[in-house]
């Protein structure tokens, strides 16, 4: 069963981030990252750009609004997700928790609608 | 006939959650397997008075009722789509002659209990489902015992069960370092159990719903099936409170403190048993929380006056527990018992720096709490301010509002 690991955070101020401390973090994901593609868990997996690029869209009434920002102004924002195959819930538990993100916010994790059950 | 009417409503009331709980590993569903349960009952009803009763009836029980649920599936899936898994259950014999007499069943309740009691539900989902599917309970008997309406108890369960099946949280017992953080989540879903009976003011006169001997008896299954420390531990401090019961109440259903309480009616087989496990959970050199609290009530039940009690170690006890699980809640009963064997002032002057930390100031117990270190240090007024305060946040009717009321009535 597939289930989407969306990652939230408080944004850190990239300027104030130390080369030191942004190459430890990023060597955390990769050896993340390569553990559970070798253990087949992996399907997809991204770091999104800061909330500031955030563009949000609603159609209403046939014409398309556009506003900045994220839908909804939170303290803590998504800033990456991974997509895993587990067998079941305790399984995704356990891989989200090893996600390097969730010692500093957390992991949301969803369930994908498999849709070849509703027909 | 009647006999066997007679021995089947008792395997039904005995066994029927085992029973089911193997049925829902076995068909990996819920749904199915009540189903499938009530089948099997009803077929054994039609077939026993022929057949006499097997030799393994809950192994009979299970084998039927899984055959009815495959029937079932064989009939429906022209209909819709096998779920997942199902053909290896579809490819099993089933030979109903010899079978199931010697089919060594394993228990599954374990399972039960920890899928029941998984942290993906939230606290309430957990009790409900835990009274409903381990302890047998119907949907009233819980909304009568927590005060709820029975559709808010049925939704949640539904809830729950939907986010099983959805989020597929497995039916299995949780291994390595999960099964340790798994148990704390099902030992505190069986002491909520548990003190929700306990302290319940209510009177659910008619049903006489006895949440204390539910959990009691999660407790014994849990000890039977993990012996560990904390379960130990768990199970001694619920004993130690329910060696209580019938000396904390009384004739006017109000109150007793455990000061004024007659030792006498105390149930020393239920303290012997506790004490018993407290010993064995130190012995194993791993104390939990459970533990210590239930070696703090051991020495309360140790005491044979309440001038007795052994207030240095309680207090004690309290500062290791206070390191090993902290909360505002530990911090007063810390400070009640360092009050105890040091003197009301020490107490007071506790009590009094909690409040200022601001943590406890909207907890009835802690103004009590306050209230007893004054009246015994001869400052009236302000202890009759402090019982005041500790009425004010009383929200429900019962005892706990009657024993403060007396209070101050007390005071005149």
């Amino acid at each position: 069963m597939k289930y989407l690991c969306m990652i939230y955070g408080i944004e850190p101020d990239l300027s104030k981030v130390s080369p030191e401390e942004m190459k430890s973090m990023m060597g955390d994901y990769d050896a993340f990252t390569k553990d559970i593609v070798q253990k087949g868990k992996y399907v997809a997996g991204e770091a999104l750009q800061p909330v500031r690029t955030a563009t949000t869209v609603r159609v209403r009434d046939g014409k398309v609004a556009t506003t900045d920002g994220p839908f909804a102004e939170t303290k803590e924002v998504l800033g990456g997700f991974y997509l895993i195959d587990a067998v079941d819930l305790n399984e995704a538990i356990q891989i989200a928790g090893r996600i390097p993100g969730a010692r500093f916010g957390c992991v949301e994790v969803r369930p994908v609608m498999d849709l070849s059950k509703h027909p | 006939m009647d006999d066997l009417r007679q021995e089947l409503s008792r395997i039904h009331r005995e066994d029927s959650r085992r029973i089911l709980a193997t049925l829902v590993r076995l068909l990996g569903d819920w749904e199915l397997a009540e189903d499938a349960l009530q089948d099997a009952f009803a077929e054994a009803l039609a077939k026993w008075p022929v057949q006499g009763i097997p030799g393994n009836p809950r192994a009979w029980l299970v084998s039927a009722g899984r055959f009815r649920a495959i029937d079932k599936i064989r009939r429906g899936r022209i209909f819709a789509p096998l779920p997942e898994g199902f053909d290896e259950l579809l490819v099993a014999p089933h030979d109903e002659s010899s079978e199931p007499e010697f089919l060594e069943l394993p228990d599954d309740r374990l399972r039960m209990v920890f899928t029941c009691c998984h942290p993906a539900l939230s606290e309430e989902a957990r009790l409900a489902l835990t009274l409903r599917e381990v302890c047998g309970l119907t949907t009233e008997s819980i909304a009568a015992a927590f005060l709820v309406p029975a559709s808010t108890v049925a939704q949640r369960i539904v809830r729950a069960k939907a986010k099983i099946c959805d989020a597929r949280i497995p039916f299995q017992v949780p291994e390595g370092s999960q099964l340790q953080e798994r148990l704390d989540a099902v030992l505190q879903v069986v002491y909520l159990v548990f003190s929700e009976g306990y302290h319940s003011s209510r009177r659910v006169d008619l049903l006489r719903i006895d949440l204390t001997i539910d959990a009691l008896r999660l407790g014994e299954l849990l000890l039977e099936l993990i012996p560990d420390e904390e379960v130990k531990g768990l199970m001694a401090l619920m004993l130690f409170q329910d060696s209580r019961r019938t000396a904390r109440v009384d004739a006017a259903g109000d109150l007793v403190l455990l000061e004024q309480q007659d030792r006498s009616l105390w149930n020393r087989l239920a303290i012997e048993r506790g004490q018993k496990l407290v010993d064995e959970a130190f012995a194993s050199g791993r104390v939990g929380p459970y533990a210590l609290q239930a070696a703090i009530a051991s020495l309360h039940a140790a005491a044979t006056t309440a001038a007795s009690t052994d207030w240095p170690q309680i207090a004690g006890l309290y500062q290791v527990l206070r390191r090993s699980s902290p909360s505002p809640v530990v911090d007063l009963n810390a400070a009640v018992a360092e009050g105890m064997a040091n003197g009301a002032e020490v107490g007071l002057r506790r009590v009094d720096a909690l409040l200022a930390e601001g943590m406890l100031v909207g907890y009835s117990p802690t103004h009590s709490a306050r209230a007893a270190f004054l009246e015994k240090l001869g400052r009236v007024e302000e202890a009759r301010l402090a019982w005041k305060s500790a009425l004010a946040l009383v929200t429900e009717d019962g005892a706990q509002r009657r024993f403060l009321e007396r209070k101050i009535a007390d005071l005149g």
